[in-house]
């Protein structure tokens, strides 16, 4: 049933020159013929941030949408820890190589090599670039950038900027962007949402946005569309993602005909705060430099609610330390966060609602005194007890798994460009060079490549090479005309159910079925049962939902329901996914896949491919695509942490 | 699930339909509020109240929840992002009111962040004063190694400190003079300490100020509210040196519009 033929177009050769070549063989834009060339980037994070900065400053015209208000506030915002790059500053044995191979092995083999290696290639441009713009970094007494090591990585490559390096970057791409709008190079477009891409013979040449505060639906023509609007993790109702993060703009395309690859690969982060009760919103992240010093830990006995000082060391289960003697707590995400999902179902859990499991700094504090704990981690501490009321020099920290960033997204080849030509996706939007599992301090230097180093490469090869331009068209077209009705009709639709549930309520349960059968550990079973659930659920969403007002004017439930509309079908994308591949790899653990040990085993032989599903229609079975993964310059191995 | 007991708020929000329309305080009774729960979480529970009831919610800006991205804002009885020091809206808990406490809930006001609709303003005056000047005018290719230009670890410091400005708009909302001085201070500190920022220096501060000004926000009379309402701990501190260097540009650019050598006559 699955087709082979699927192309990622990387170019032949040695793959330390590939980019280098394929820069000199790609066409080029005359710089004067540049300002003829309509861009228009979606998002405004890291990717779309850096992009539409970048191709400002090549000369071309970008008009740059947003959903919050100001593209300063994108998600990237959030991320904490760091950036990697090879500048091997440190001079303690990083390379191109290493952040090449470490990158792979960690993607547990399901990434596209060229990619990653022209990933780590690039890495330290964005380093010389950020500093350039002055993103205050930390530094050395001597006045040299500061290297940390991040995530179990046995070098120092990470860059921070305190604990907020997603901000002070994203802050950075944005000044960048600000001063491409004082130019009159950029137009931004804030409080605007997607909601249709129009194609114009076999092309993106445009899309429909929604006008939040006004609800008015607007019309955006230019010669190519760039995706740069973050993942779907949302889609678990509860994640680390912000409010407004959604998939919607992805499975426009996908509907329109883009390829949606390996929608099941989901990163769930082992350190988050745990759950408090129903009406919670989302979730916190709390950095897994936690884990350097703290230990985990659950009773032995089950249903035991003592209070943690109660519990005698004999009957303390640490049970990572106990697995993996060799990297105990420090073992990667997705192997720590399956293995509190296992003592929580063992119903070791603690906490009132046994949800958690603990993270101890007891026995650091008694080694290295309060005060050095807290210079390492009070931030960190404080903003667990701002949230939970709990102190955890006193007693330990409780944690547990939350969804955090899905590997998975649009297909795109090695130009960037999706399976619709002037369609390009960036960053977490696209399925991206983490294969089945991100590393820590990645993602941030993904999203930067992907803007300021790959596509003004690889955008002004496609305007050069195909002229999208000479096929003149404006908003005036007959496709964004029937786009804006197509568009209008969802919206009335939407409002005109008249049901009686909230749409909040709909996501809840959509998250719960996903949370529960395409979460941590996935079975045959369960995700049949989630793809009926989901199945039933979108039924009921279009029968009994209720919108309250109108499409006049703000209208927060109307924007909500058109995203969870989306949502519920992805939804049941990532768990038809998840049952195909019947490997564990990364993310994706298939209970019927593992070794005796019980950790993930992969299956070589039959996937170590791309999956890329195309559209046929909200209640058909899509068509899984496969591009076949070659790996020439690393020896796929068992990953193995005992 | 927690039997930690449940509160019941008296709740006065701002309620307007749009820009043009005028707005009116409402009142509103919650019951079911856990201590556990988000100012915002709270809010939420609200509306799938109001929902259920066929009225309208209310509408606020949000994003993250995690203190970050800015986007939160709300005078909470009187106060800028709420009572909770360096705390922003979304990080305020519900613990830190009383059962039977009566909330006010109003939008950030100021002339230059007009309400949209109930507690939604628009802040993007901020956008308008970041693109007059607030930013190092370097193309992507064009950076020098990043060791090339050493940065002392003090320099560096008080760079982060200013730049973790989250542009909510909190001290404008809470100056009487609805200055944005805090928030155009911290981003020419964040830019002056470090040497990448110094070229443009002069050019960046007067038009900064001056794009401010127009804007329509307020002078700085040296209130302090900003700061104490700031949820990242801005200090205005970053203000006294923005008006040292103002000054020098000021004298600068004048005796540069007059003699018109100031490139080779700098030092």
């Amino acid at each position: 049933m699955s087709d082979r033929s699927l192309d990622g177009r990387v170019p032949f050769g040695d793959i330390r020159q590939i980019w280098d070549r394929h820069r000199f063989s790609m066409n080029l834009v005359n710089p004067s013929n540049r300002r003829k060339y309509k861009v228009i980037v979606v998002g405004t994070g890291l990717a779309g941030g850096s992009a539409a900065a970048t191709l400002a400053e090549q000369g071309y015209k970008v008009a740059s949408f947003c959903i919050q208000d100001s593209p300063r506030r994108a998600h990237s915002i959030a991320a904490q820890g760091g950036i990697n790059a090879t500048k091997n500053y440190p001079n303690d044995g990083d390379s191109v190589w290493r952040l090449f191979y470490d990158t792979v092995k960690g993607g547990d083999f399901r990434s596209r090599e060229a990619n990653v290696y022209r990933l780590a290639q690039v890495s330290n441009n964005i380093i010389d670039q950020c500093a350039a713009q002055g993103v205050p970094f930390a530094r050395e007494y001597g006045g040299t950038l500061s290297n940390r090591s991040f995530g179990g990585a046995q070098v120092s490559r990470t860059f921070y900027a305190r604990g907020q390096t997603g901000q002070q970057l994203l802050l950075g791409a944005y000044s960048a962007m600000m001063k491409e709008v004082s130019k009159g190079h950029i137009t931004v477009y804030t409080r605007r949402e997607l909601v249709e891409l129009v194609m114009i013979h076999g092309r993106a040449r445009g899309i429909i946005t929604r006008n939040i505060i006004t609800g008015e639906l607007e019309k955006y023509s230019a010669d190519a569309v760039l995706l740069c609007t973050g993942g779907y993790g949302n889609t678990y109702f509860l994640s680390t993602n912000a409010m407004t993060s959604n998939g919607s703009a992805a499975w426009k395309a996908y509907k329109k005909g883009a390829y949606f690859a390996n929608p099941c690969y989901t990163q769930i982060h082992p350190t988050c705060i745990p759950v408090h009760g129903e009406n919670q919103s989302k979730l916190t992240l709390m950095s897994e430099s936690l884990r350097n010093d703290g230990r985990v830990w659950v009773p032995k006995a089950r249903n035991d609610r003592r209070l943690a000082i109660d519990i005698a060391e004999h009957e303390r289960d640490y049970f990572l330390e106990e697995k993996y003697p060799a990297f105990g707590n420090l073992v990667p995400r997705d192997v720590a966060s399956r293995n509190a999902k296992g003592v929580v179902d063992d119903q070791r859990g603690v906490g009132e609602t046994g949800l958690s499991v603990f993270l101890d700094f007891r026995d650091t504090i008694k080694r290295d005194g309060k005060e050095a704990v807290g210079q390492k981690y009070g931030n960190l501490f404080e903003m667990y007890n701002r949230i939970t009321d709990e102190d955890p020099y006193s007693r330990p920290m409780r944690i547990y798994p939350a969804v955090h960033y899905t590997m998975g997204g649009l297909w795109v080849d090695y130009n960037l460009m999706t399976s619709i030509p002037g369609l390009f996706a960036l960053g977490e939007c696209n399925f991206s060079d983490h294969g089945s599992n991100r590393l820590g301090a990645s993602a941030l230097m993904q999203g930067l490549a992907d803007g300021y180093f790959i596509i003004p490469y690889t955008l002004g090869n496609y305007f050069a090479a195909e002229h999208p331009h000479e096929d003149i068209i404006d908003v005036e077209h007959e496709a964004f005309h029937e786009a804006m009705q197509s568009a209008k009709d969802r919206f009335s639709e939407l409002l005109n159910i008249g049901g009686s549930r909230s749409v909040d309520t709909f996501h809840k349960a959509l998250g719960q079925s996903m949370w529960e059968y395409v979460g941590m550990a996935r079975n045959e079973a369960g995700l049949k049962k989630a793809i009926e659930e989901i199945v039933d659920l979108r039924t009921q969403f279009w029968k009994d939902l209720k919108v309250t007002g109108t499409d006049v004017g703000v209208n927060i439930e109307l924007e909500k329901a058109n995203r969870v509309a989306d949502f519920l079908e992805l939804g049941e994308l990532m768990a038809r996914d998840a049952l195909e591949r019947k490997e564990s790899c990364g993310g994706h653990f298939r209970e019927e896949s593992q070794t005796e040990q019980h950790e993930a085993q992969r299956d070589d032989t039959n996937f170590s491919h791309v999956a890329a599903w195309e559209f046929k229609g909200v209640d058909a079975v899509p068509e899984r695509h496969i591009e076949d993964l070659i790996f020439e310059h690393v020896r796929l191995t068992q990953r193995s942490y005992k | 699930m927690s039997e930690r007991a449940k509160m019941t708020l008296k709740l006065k929000i701002w309620r307007q339909e749009n820009a043009r329309s005028k707005g009116r305080m409402t009142d509103y009774t919650l019951s079911g509020v856990s201590p556990d729960m988000s100012f915002l979480e709270m809010l939420d529970l609200l509306n799938e109240q109001l929902i259920s009831q066929d009225k309208d919610p209310v509408s606020f800006d949000h994003d993250c929840r995690e203190g970050i991205c800015g986007m939160c804002s709300l005078v909470i009885n009187g106060q800028a992002h709420g009572p909770e020091a360096l705390t922003t809206t979304c990080q305020l808990h519900m613990r830190k009111f009383k059962s039977g406490d009566t909330l006010f809930i109003e939008p950030f006001r100021a002339k230059a962040f007009p309400v949209l609709k109930d507690l939604m303003v628009d802040r993007a005056a901020f956008d308008e004063i970041i693109a007059a000047g607030g930013f190092i005018d370097i193309a992507t290719g064009s950076a020098p190694d990043a060791n090339a230009i050493p940065v002392s670890k003090i320099n560096a410091d008080l760079a982060m400190d200013a730049a973790a400005c989250i542009g909510c708009g909190a001290c404008v909302a809470s100056c009487k003079n609805a200055s944005a001085m805090l928030f155009v201070s911290a981003k020419v500190a964040h830019l002056s300490h470090l040497p990448q920022g110094q070229v443009e220096a002069d050019k960046r501060i007067l038009s900064m100020v001056a794009k401010m000004d127009a804007l329509g926000f307020g002078n700085c009379t040296n209130e302090a509210e900003c700061q104490a309402v700031c949820p990242k701990g801005i200090s205005i501190s970053n203000i006294a040196r923005l008006n040292r260097q103002y000054l020098r540009a000021a004298l600068l650019s004048e005796e540069s519009e007059s003699m018109d050598c100031l490139e080779e006559g700098s030092h």
